[in-house]
């Protein structure tokens, strides 16, 4: 018989509260999300990484609450030519969260996770061994804003205030040209 | 492969429906001549098919491009820069991007609406500095066009006196956003002249259109025809007339002729079935747009014209040029965490820098005009703040992130310059030997390249831009290009203000078209896109194609009417 597969304490919890979360998103609806790009593995990875990019805080929910896994999932789909360093990408993270940490990344801690992202987050991190990871990351974070910003929610947490109809422009409000230092003349 | 004949002659087979086609109906229509116009592409209505009001959510891909819509999928214009099907070709080392419209009203129905008229000096540049070509006709000869054009289609703008920017017939332009006045104090300290835009979007009703609601998208096609489109603005009274019969998915293939070298009609594909048509007319005007006419005509070879159409010169695919372009943006700190409030206005900036040197002073002719940007123009969509480590400087990740999208979301500001490329030897099309698209048609090959005179504009472009911002207190957010890779030249093409192949002149040995823009080897066939253009001056050429084809109109009318045609 193989030897056993023991868990330390900390990486039960971990693995109790991912299974806890899972199963809280799939009650969310009764016909849960199926991603057609992204593995069941994947995907939860997604899911870890745009909320540590885009977290919920007083303005706004988080990524997922704004539905960017999916929008991920279908911009893979109908944008082919961005598949490949998305699925590359993703085992790139596994691979240096396994060399780090022994664990796959969504099964690492929030605080490994952020270990590996204080990494490769930063466009600043001269390491030539990370280059390939920080412009992936890059690029997600791209994507994770794309998909974050576009929803109602991101829209009113910028307080974006056009798309109607305006019935007589009058330019900008005084308030808006004294911050600036301008005035119509 | 049989050709199906229609047994009506009709008076004038248009081919393209945009700005010149458009332009020519209206006049012919009205002037009492039945009209036959072939599309390329489908019908399409702004009023039931424009997704103006389209919220980025409303979509899965929240605005992203798509095969057929390269300026994101709710952008008005079907086509773009490859068409599945429509291949074209490079010659080894050139890159000339060529964007083609496939729809009622072709490229008018997402271009900027930036509408400037060309300036006294612009029709005489060879006399003046000694390169490219004098046209052969006069600003004075064109105004009476540009006037009625103004009154027919409305733009606003301002009356400024500025030499070489000729005033026109404007309606009030609409107050500048906040942060434009912010780039005007920047402007004015630095003597850069800042007006007020010049877009055919109507600030007051006029011919029965509404003025602007604001919505900010006219590159999305205007539902209520507040903006300039062929199809909003000249196809309506050209259907009017009852004398118009417009065929779509009509993919023209050749110019037919007789045997006295007059042109007959013209042969085409149906993209539906695939077969072969043939209309036929006693004056054939083509307005396919400038590459696609001469296209048309080089693949019109006979025994009588073995060059093809119109060609006894060699001429036609010759003297194409583009606007130079490039753009340069910068985060502009004065500008974060402004006073949330609608910026949207018109589908354009409300100020814009016309040419404001003098080029015996600089190492480059010719000049340019700045279009601005920046600020909360539209929603934001798919691409949205793209490369925020341009900003913050570092990426990131988590709550400071998500507060730095908050705080450099419009405190940013766009330049793009436009400017005047002088026609060259190794900038031309002609018919690729081996290569057809998908219905058979022989496709244009490419040649392009720029000269130093665009590259030091470039140079310039790139200074100036960078000044302002740094004047605004502000940083550009990408590093001056190369010398290398000309200082971030847009490729030829990608201005999409691509004209001269087929260009006017008094003398048949170095031109295609005589002033009236007529074949000066086939009477009865006439160019009105941006084909005759014998100089690109940066003034965007839309509004020049429009009074051209409205010149060249009236003009085959009047000949009709006096019998010489």
């Amino acid at each position: 018989m193989a030897a056993a597969l023991v868990w330390s304490p900390a990486e039960a919890q971990q693995a109790h509260e991912h299974a806890a979360t899972a199963q809280a998103q799939a009650a969310k609806s009764a016909t849960a999300f199926k991603p057609k790009f992204f593995t069941a593995h994947e995907y939860a990875t997604v899911a870890v990484l745009v909320d540590l990019i885009i977290p919920r805080d007083q303005r706004s929910g988080s990524a997922t609450d704004a539905g960017v896994p999916a929008f991920m999932d279908f911009m893979m789909i109908d944008q082919p030519r961005r598949q490949v360093a998305m699925r590359g990408g993703l085992a790139l993270v596994d691979r240096l969260s396994m060399s780090r940490f022994g664990k796959s990344f969504v099964n690492a801690s929030d605080a490994q996770r952020r270990q590996l992202l204080d990494e490769i987050a930063y466009t600043t991190n001269p390491d030539p061994g990370l280059s390939h990871a920080i412009a992936f990351f890059s690029s997600f974070r791209d994507l994770t804003a794309s998909g974050f910003w576009s929803t109602k929610m991101g829209i009113a947490d910028l307080q974006y205030q056009g798309n109607v109809f305006v019935d007589e422009w009058n330019g900008c409000p005084t308030a808006a040209l004294t911050k600036l230092g301008v005035k119509y003349s | 492969m049989q050709v199906i004949r229609q047994p009506k002659i009709y008076d004038v087979c248009i081919v393209g429906s945009g700005a010149g086609g458009g332009m020519a109906a209206k006049v012919l229509c009205e002037a009492g001549a039945d009209v036959v116009m072939l599309e390329a592409g489908p019908m399409w209505d702004t009023e039931k098919d424009s997704k103006m009001s389209a919220w980025p959510y409303d979509s899965p891909r929240r605005g992203a491009a798509t095969p057929t819509k390269p300026f994101g999928e709710f952008d008005g214009c079907i086509g773009g820069w490859d068409i599945e099907g429509e291949p074209y070709t490079q010659a080894p080392g050139s890159q000339f991007d060529w964007f083609r419209g496939r729809m009622l009203g072709g490229r008018t129905n997402h271009w900027g609406r930036i509408s400037l008229r060309m300036g006294p000096d612009d029709f005489k540049r060879r006399s003046l500095d000694g390169l490219g070509d004098d046209w052969p006709i006069s600003y004075d000869e064109i105004k009476p066009y540009y006037d009625k054009l103004d009154r027919l289609v409305g733009l606003f703008g301002s009356m400024e006196g500025i030499p070489n920017e000729p005033d026109g017939i404007f309606q009030p332009p609409p107050k500048p956003r906040c942060y434009e006045l912010l780039i005007k104090q920047a402007a004015d300290k630095l003597h850069i002249t800042c007006v007020p835009n010049r877009l055919s979007v109507l600030t007051q009703p006029l011919n029965g259109r509404p003025a602007c609601h604001y919505c900010g998208q006219c590159g999305r096609g205007c539902a209520t025809h507040a903006n300039f489109s062929s199809p909003s603005v000249l196809l309506p009274p050209a259907q009017a007339t009852g004398r118009l019969r417009i065929i779509t998915n009509a993919m023209a293939r050749e110019v037919l002729t007789d045997e006295s070298g007059l042109a007959t009609g013209v042969s085409y594909v149906n993209r539906t079935d695939r077969r072969d048509y043939a209309v036929r007319a006693r004056i054939v005007v083509l307005a396919a747009s400038a590459c696609e006419s001469a296209r048309l005509l080089l693949n019109s070879k006979s025994g009588r014209f073995p060059d093809g159409l119109a060609n006894s010169s060699g001429v036609v695919g010759r003297y194409l040029t583009d606007s130079t372009g490039l753009s340069v943006g910068g985060h502009i700190p004065k500008m974060e965490h402004g006073v949330p409030h609608n910026e949207d206005g018109t589908g354009g900036a409300h100020l814009y820098m016309p040419w404001w040197l003098d080029n015996k002073k600089l190492d480059f002719p010719r000049g340019y005009h700045i279009e601005l940007g920046g600020g909360k123009r539209s929603a934001p969509g798919f691409g949205f703040m793209g490369g925020i480590q341009r900003f913050n400087g570092v990426g990131g990740y988590g709550k400071s992130l998500k507060d730095d999208y908050r705080r450099f979301y419009g405190a940013t500001v766009g330049f793009s310059g436009r400017g005047e490329m002088i026609p060259n030897e190794d900038t031309y099309c002609e018919i690729d030997p081996n290569v057809v698209d998908t219905y058979g048609i022989p496709v244009l090959r490419f040649h392009a390249r720029f000269s130093q005179h665009e590259v030091n504009q470039a140079k310039h472009m790139q200074e100036t831009f960078r000044e302002i911002i740094h004047e605004m207190g502000g940083t550009p957010l990408s590093p001056v290009p190369s010398k290398e890779a000309l200082y971030g030249l847009e490729p030829v093409g990608r201005i999409i203000h691509e004209v001269g192949t087929t260009r006017m002149g008094n003398d048949p040995k170095t031109s295609v078209l005589n002033a009236d823009c007529q074949a000066h080897d086939v009477k009865n066939l006439f160019v009105a896109d941006g084909g005759p253009f014998v100089s690109n001056a940066h003034k965007n050429c839309t509004w020049t194609i429009l009074a051209l084809a409205m010149r060249t109109a009236e003009g085959i009318a009047r000949q009709r009417n006096q019998g010489t045609l």
